[in-house]
């Protein structure tokens, strides 16, 4: 109930956000909200810390970038193009970091999306530290002109909407129900013949290629793929996002996304402060309100109807 | 062979650093983030005990390298006391996420903090003591007096600590409260005050090694950020099971850093990680850990 209710302000908030906030703005939210909930797939539902999805993000924010500025590719093929690389380095980082658990596998992703890093502040197109700059927005499927603010605002928020889509049908699947088993209780799982590691394997690639997809419309929206999606404190971004909002709630991610990213923005002038105001978040939050957001209403719901 | 004495000043550093992440992580199955914070407060504590105390808050008091070695170690570790007392304490029923997020969270708070007072570029650490200067004569080459005794005072506390946790009593009681909490307390030992020292000690390991480093490196507020991230790769590639291990991989990594400097620069920042791939593809529980 409290999901439908909620999903319905989501498309209302969605569907008229242009018309009273700054567009770049919420695409930017929008696409920190998609970051999360692929996140949130991961540690939420399979129980999986991964600390490197802001390879997933800013790597796929790169090849975006440059498969359109350099090859020429649309924005649509360009941003799949992202995705796909997602998907294939993510099945590498996935295979190697199950081999792993708990806290060792939380370090093996964080190790291992450092490489991304490196890469991406060392291969020749990637420009540095100043980022790949003048990504062009394109035409979507030749007749629509991304450059226009509107169309580019539907068109990611259409992105978002496949993307949580998937999300939500992934969860609410049989494959799901086992990610949540597996969570539960590995070694039960395991026992009803469940092939756990290739489970976890496929949550860590489906994961890893919608964080790309979000990356990769970032890299359009901006025109600008930036070192610092890749850097390991974007990986801590996106938990606290998924933590804020709740962590294992469909919708908890997209609110914890708004609010985290909103309150960076409005925080901006005062420099690293924002640093120590995120970090305070993540404290309280580990500390006294792990639940989140939604996770905290749904309580206070199910309380009430008890 | 310079390059590997220089590698392996690198490799000290990253010893000292796993080593105290495997103390805490042994006796309280958390992986400190916090750790290169640390590492990093340690660094400041010397630069402003040297040049900023007075200028600060009117205090005529300079303290100098030698008593910063021991200052320095000593607040990282008060500080480990109360992360430990008032955060970590209440988490340990938890899934041990919580204390990684806890202690991340705790990196980022410091790490803003320190930003804000100071250049992110980093600053000169000026208190180098005037006996350490200069070169030495080894024979082959000429190193810097300084480097020598980093290397030297780390090897030191390292084996020491290894010698205190594997051949002492009060060695035993740590292991013993690893082991089994439950029956160790029943005889009468106070685990949670164990615990809580464990920590305030890996703390101040990474405060020390903060001091050793601030004359080579300079001080700034992220030298902890990237450096605790190739330290994860090394306690992953050495395995969380011995103490010893994580002493060794941190020295041998080091090397092979410094190492892949002179002969491919380019990999030189990533070679550790793709040697950690390669332990996880053959022996992914380290190369010192135990298969669970």
């Amino acid at each position: 109930m409290t999901n439908r209710i909620l999903f319905i302000i989501m498309m209302v908030a969605g569907l008229t956000a242009p018309l009273y906030a700054y567009p770049v703005f919420v695409m930017d939210l929008l696409c920190f909200a998609l970051f999360a909930c692929a996140f949130n797939l991961l540690l939420g539902y399979a129980g999986l810390l991964s600390f490197g999805h802001a390879a997933f993000f800013g790597g796929a924010a790169y090849i975006t970038g440059y498969v359109t500025k350099e090859w020429g590719f649309g924005p649509l093929l360009g941003i799949l193009a992202g995705a796909a690389f997602a998907m294939v380095i993510g099945t590498i980082f996935g295979f190697l970091a199950i081999r792993r658990q708990g806290i060792y596998f939380a370090m093996v992703t964080l190790a291992l999306a450092q490489i991304i890093y490196f890469l991406a502040l060392q291969m020749p197109f990637t420009g540095g530290e100043n980022g790949l700059q003048g990504i062009p927005r394109g035409q979507l499927f030749g007749f629509i002109d991304l450059n226009n603010s509107l169309s580019m605002y539907y068109f990611v928020f259409a992105i978002f909407l496949i993307g949580f889509g998937i999300i939500y049908r992934t969860i609410n699947s049989p494959f799901g129900e086992v990610l949540q088993a597996i969570r539960e209780n590995e070694s039960r799982a395991l026992s009803l013949g469940y092939d756990v590691d290739h489970f976890k394997l496929l949550a860590f690639v489906i994961s890893a290629t919608l964080a790309g997809l979000a990356g990769a419309t970032k890299a359009i929206i901006f025109q600008f793929a930036a070192l610092t999606s890749a850097h390991w404190q974007t990986s801590g971004e996106v938990i606290l996002m998924t933590l804020v909002g709740g962590l294992g709630t469909i919708f908890g991610p997209v609110l914890g996304a708004i609010t985290v990213g909103a309150l960076s923005h409005e925080l901006s002038a005062f420099g690293s402060w924002v640093q120590v105001i995120l970090g305070t978040i993540f404290v309280v939050c580990v500390m006294v309100f792990r639940r989140g957001i939604i996770g905290e209403i749904q309580r206070l719901a199910s309380r009430k109807q008890g | 062979m310079a390059q590997a004495l220089l590698g392996l000043n690198v490799g000290v550093f990253y010893a000292m650093l796993s080593l105290g992440l495997a103390v805490i992580f042994g006796l309280l199955n958390i992986i400190n983030f916090a750790h290169g914070a640390m590492y990093m407060l340690g660094a400041f504590i010397a630069l402003i005990g040297y040049s900023l105390l007075e200028q600060w808050f009117g205090i005529s008091l300079q303290i100098g390298f030698w008593a910063s070695l021991l200052v320095a170690p000593l607040i990282v570790g008060i500080l480990g006391v109360l992360i430990e007392r008032l955060f970590l304490k209440r988490l340990y029923d938890l899934d041990h996420i919580y204390g990684l997020l806890l202690t991340f969270g705790i990196t980022l708070i410091l790490q803003g903090l320190f930003a804000n007072y100071f250049n992110v570029s980093g600053t000169p650490y000026p208190g180098q003591p005037e006996s350490l200067s200069g070169v030495v004569n080894l024979g082959f080459m000429y190193f810097p007096t300084y480097r020598l005794f980093a290397i030297v005072f780390s090897l030191v506390v390292c084996f020491a600590t290894w010698w205190v946790i594997e051949h002492t009593k009060l060695g035993s009681r740590l292991r013993a409260g690893v082991e089994n909490p439950d029956l160790t307390q029943a005889f009468g030992l106070n685990v949670p005050r164990m615990v809580t020292l464990t920590f305030a000690f890996g703390a101040g390991l990474a405060g020390l090694a903060g001091v050793l480093a601030a004359p080579i490196y300079s001080v700034s507020p992220l030298m902890g950020a990237d450096l605790i991230i190739v330290v994860f790769a090394v306690v992953v590639i050495g395995g969380m099971g011995s103490i010893m291990g994580a002493i060794l991989s941190g020295l041998a990594l080091g090397l092979v850093e410094g190492l892949t400097k002179v002969f491919y620069p380019p990999a030189a920042s990533t070679v550790i990680f793709f040697l950690m791939v390669l332990v996880l593809l053959f022996r992914p529980a380290g190369l010192f850990g135990k298969e669970k």
